[in-house]
């Protein structure tokens, strides 16, 4: 830990200097993570700023996920440190940690709902953990999340196992904003949701953002995802954030991987 | 907003104004404070007397949905009686809140419904009479997909799939090895000590020899071994094919032209039908070898006289009655290990259950089997 790394290569300075003074939800300094010989991420650098959409794109296998579930706690690290809230995880008491779970809210790519209770149960977990509400008040902020997600009512009473693919990810995403959380963290949120589907889901992350000031880590694929919400891009690869910015600097980076993602056949196409 | 930020506490404060009543609200009205928002709220409503309500929210330092429900609710219930209730706020992010959450059929639910209780109770006897028929239906579709596939494997042995069984053999087998005979010789220790208490106030200690000899060949080897292979193996069969269930793996198995019962559920069968007469002779031979060691330290009856007076007592028939009812309780441990797997439902609730039925439904049977089996050899004299 320590030594001074180059910070990753800012895409041309627009979107950085504009961000800079603005308050950092996550900042993760110098993180390593590494399985038996293997390294996945070296000396990686990333900051969140509070009230943005920040897309974290890369090619498959390059550790996106390994360092979503890093940053929430789940993979244990080599080296580095992470602050959530301004706070060390690390150096967190079990109170600040659970204070830091009540303010954020993980939307996981397999949804893992909880397969034993109903929807509304789903959504109503962290509710009835973590706050003393009446039982009519759970019921319906429950199915307030479950209509704002785009469910049927119909669905708030079935089981987990009952649901479509689509609306397994749906009812994640309920249960993941069931605390109204400042900080959400989503796994390739549009992946097998229908274009449509996935423009709603959109629609519904932008509203939330200027609504609630919800900031949102979202690791995605999703080319019209990245154009229409994400303020800000990051590309992992080669173990460490390579590239951040926006859409616009994207389009300007010469890596290779980089530019057939944003400039490839496919991408143009959309346009 | 930092971690240890604490928020303003929420209140509402009433004043008259002329003919309309201004609610003057402040501090956070967010999901932590939902039941201080809550009991705010209600003991306004209960004193309510004027048509026209405001609510001012300009003093509200932070709102989210909950907040907004709140307010919404309010307005929804004070419009069912006829009072009108209007938000004023500057803040447009409150605008796009309280429209967000303007949702009438969140309020009212579809019930659910509940029904009578004894009809309830009777609809409950019924369908668990039905499970048992449908149970019943299962065994034996699975049994006659069996033989079929047993049949066909007579002109295909590679059908029979070899390579699977000896890996469940090894599983089901080799790893019981160690387990089932310390218990076993445990056991034997026991009965023999146990029967030396009482036999050597008569000096009858000698026949704890054939005591022990005959119990644990004719029973206790059989049924200990059958015991621990369901909970050890039984449950392990069920779990394997109901995970396999829930991701639909079962599935992909069908499209991909395989058979269930020929990949999954034969290899398992074969390999614990071979497996438990084998378990059953080496826990035979534990517990004698644990009676016989305890016969010489507790009874004082040597090694040598310990062997020749087993010899007179027992036969080989002695050992075949528990040795042939093995592969019978071991076909029927994995019939209804696999068959409960194959029950699984998308939950891992359901999981849970279908491996406890498995082996509780599995144990109770070992146990009826080897009744029958007793009455069977008892009436031909065995």
């Amino acid at each position: 830990m320590g030594q001074e790394r180059t910070e990753p290569v800012s895409g041309q300075g627009t979107g950085r200097d504009l961000v800079d003074e603005r308050e950092v939800l996550l900042r993760a300094r110098d993180v390593t993570v590494g399985f038996g010989q293997k390294l996945i991420l070296e000396n990686l650098n990333l900051d969140v700023y509070r009230g943005e959409v920040l897309g974290f794109v890369g090619a498959s296998g390059t550790g996106k996920s390994v360092l979503m579930r890093t940053v929430l706690g789940l993979n244990p690290r080599r080296s580095g440190s992470i602050e959530v809230f301004g706070q060390d995880y690390d150096e967190a008491t079990d109170d600040m940690r659970r204070e830091i779970e009540k303010r954020w809210g993980v939307l996981f790519q397999q949804g893992a709902l909880f397969s034993s209770l109903t929807v509304k149960q789903n959504v109503q977990v962290p509710l009835r953990e973590h706050l003393k509400l009446s039982a009519r008040l759970r019921d319906e902020l429950a199915l307030l999340k479950i209509e704002m997600v785009g469910l049927p009512l119909d669905a708030a009473e079935k089981l987990p196992s009952e649901l479509s693919g689509g609306m397994i990810k749906r009812a994640a995403l309920a249960r993941s904003l069931a605390m109204d959380p400042d900080l959400l963290f989503l796994d390739e949120p549009t992946s097998g949701l229908d274009p449509i589907g996935a423009a709603e889901f959109d629609d519904l992350i932008v509203k939330l953002k200027e609504t609630l000031g919800l900031t949102v880590y979202m690791v995605t694929h999703d080319l019209d995802s990245l154009h229409s919400i994400c303020d800000r891009i990051a590309v992992l690869s080669e173990r460490r954030v390579l590239v951040e910015g926006t859409i616009e600097d994207m389009m300007q980076v010469e890596h290779p991987w980089v530019k057939s993602y944003f400039r490839g056949a496919r991408a143009l196409k959309r346009v | 907003m930092k971690l240890t930020d604490k928020m303003d506490a929420p209140n509402l404060v009433a004043a008259q104004d002329g003919a309309l009543l201004l609610l003057t609200a402040s501090g956070a009205w967010g999901i932590r404070q939902g039941a201080t928002c809550e009991k705010l709220i209600t003991q306004v409503a209960l004193r309510l007397t004027h048509s026209v309500i405001c609510v001012d929210l300009k003093k509200v330092s932070f709102l989210d949905t909950a907040g907004a429900w709140l307010l919404q609710r309010f307005q929804m219930e004070q419009a069912e009686q006829g009072r009108q209730v209007q938000f004023l706020y500057e803040d447009e992010r409150f605008d796009i809140l309280l429209r967000e959450v303007d949702r009438e059929d969140v309020d009212n639910p579809p019930e659910k419904v509940s029904g009578n209780s004894f009809l309830n109770y009777l609809a409950g006897v019924g369908e668990a009479t039905r499970q048992l028929g449908r149970d019943t239906r299962d065994v034996l579709a699975m049994l006659g997909g069996l033989t079929a596939t047993v049949t066909a494997a007579a002109t295909h042995p590679r059908r029979l799939r070899p390579v699977s069984i000896a890996v469940q053999f090894q599983r089901s087998c080799m790893g019981a090895v160690p387990i089932v005979c310390l218990m076993s010789f445990l056991i034997g220790g026991i009965i023999a000590q146990q029967g030396g208490f009482y036999l050597k106030q008569f000096g009858a200690e000698i026949f704890v020899v054939d005591l022990s000899g005959i119990l644990v060949l004719r029973e206790i080897g059989v049924i200990l071994t059958a015991i621990m292979v369901a909970g050890r193996s039984g449950s392990a069969y069920t779990a394997e094919l109901g995970s396999m269930k829930m991701r639909e793996e079962i599935d992909a198995l069908q499209v991909t032209g395989l058979r269930v019962t020929e990949v999954l559920i034969l290899p398992r069968l074969v390999a614990l039908m071979i497996a438990l007469p084998i378990l059953v002779f080496m826990a035979n031979l534990a517990a004698l070898f644990g009676a016989g060691l305890t016969c010489w330290w507790y009874l004082d009856i040597v090694p040598n006289s310990f062997i020749a007076q087993l010899q007179a007592a027992v036969t080989v028939d002695t050992l075949m009655v528990g040795v042939l009812k093995a592969p019978f309780m071991a076909l029927i441990i994995g019939l209804i290990a696999c068959m409960e797997g194959m029950k699984v439902e998308g939950s891992a609730e359901s999981l849970g259950r279908h491996t406890t039925v498995s082996v509780v439904k599995s144990i109770f049977m070992v146990i009826v089997v080897d009744g029958v089996f007793a009455v069977f050899f008892a009436s031909i004299g065995f």
